[in-house]
């Protein structure tokens, strides 16, 4: 296959994305972890643009680079657990075996890519620009998701209830709530 | 505009993404830092659909992804804050250190 403009484009990208992975993986303080992991997020929205996904690539950058990854940054330097200790029962064979059963698992997938499905196969063309423009809009998708998928969609809005509650749940202080319960209980007396 | 990468180039990309996804939650011991690697593995997988949807031309690849990411706002906000709640305990987020299920 020749090396044409979009697989250079594609082999930068990947490597972008890779070492975005890898740093994040490796770096020892937690916001550069945050901060490696927006980068890889960002050029994985510029792969959904590439694929004809603008609504997902624009839904990837506000609400995983900006909303997801700020609620980290925010937690992370709430706790002030930029930097971990590593704790003394430091596995080092777990990681072996990570890095072993990861590399098996790679050499699986690229035998069954490569080998069983055939690889090489092209995704078919747009054949204008409209329909290209047409295929991963905000209309289109929206008119995927209000019509096939509309039971799917209002059950999304229910776990993000779920999901809201649980973390306000979670994160109340019990001492506060148990003084205020005793302070009425008082004034009921 | 003609699309001239291979969809299996995108799917290898997207196992390299999960491997790196994986490795960080067996070997890293910040639970912060094993949250975003799970991130990392559902951003991996979002990336076949979207890949797999422009290779059958079918948009609910792209639905699904929404709903992915769905999946994934609402695990990080009660991931964090039950990590939150146990720091205020533990004073501690390795996961080493949370081995018992009692406060």
């Amino acid at each position: 296959m020749t090396l044409t403009s979009d697989l250079i484009l594609f082999f930068v990208l990947a490597l972008v994305a890779i070492g975005a992975a890898v740093g994040m993986l490796l770096s020892r303080n937690a916001v550069h972890s945050a901060l490696f992991l927006i980068v890889n997020f960002a050029v994985v929205s510029v792969f959904f643009l590439i694929l004809g996904a603008p609504f997902i690539a624009m839904v990837q950058v506000t609400v995983y680079a900006g909303a997801i990854m700020v609620l980290f940054l925010f937690v992370i330097m709430l706790l002030g657990a930029e930097r971990l200790r590593q704790s003394s029962t430091a596995l080092s064979r777990q990681a072996w075996w990570a890095f072993f059963l990861g590399l098996l698992f790679l050499g699986a997938v690229a035998v069954y890519v490569f080998v069983a499905w055939g690889g090489g196969s092209l995704p078919p063309a747009f054949a204008t620009a409209e329909a290209a423009r047409k295929f991963g809009g905000p209309l289109s998708i929206g008119q995927v998701l209000f019509s096939k998928y509309l039971l799917p969609f209002e059950l999304t809005s229910l776990l993000l209830l779920v999901g809201m509650i649980g973390a306000v749940v979670l994160t109340r202080d019990e001492k506060k709530i148990q003084k205020s319960e005793v302070r009425s209980q008082k004034l009921e007396v | 505009m003609e699309a001239t990468v291979p969809t299996s180039y995108y799917v290898v990309l997207s196992a390299i993404l999960f491997t790196l996804g994986v490795a960080g939650v067996l070997v890293r011991r910040n639970a912060i830092i094993i949250f975003m690697s799970v991130e990392l593995m559902l951003n991996s997988a979002n990336l076949v659909f979207v890949a797999f949807a422009r290779q059958f031309m079918e948009l609910s690849g792209q639905v699904f992804v929404f709903f992915v990411m769905t999946v994934a706002a609402a695990e990080v906000a009660v991931g964090l804050a039950l990590i939150v709640t146990i720091f205020r305990t533990k004073k501690s987020i390795s996961v080493d250190d949370i081995n018992q299920l009692k406060g």
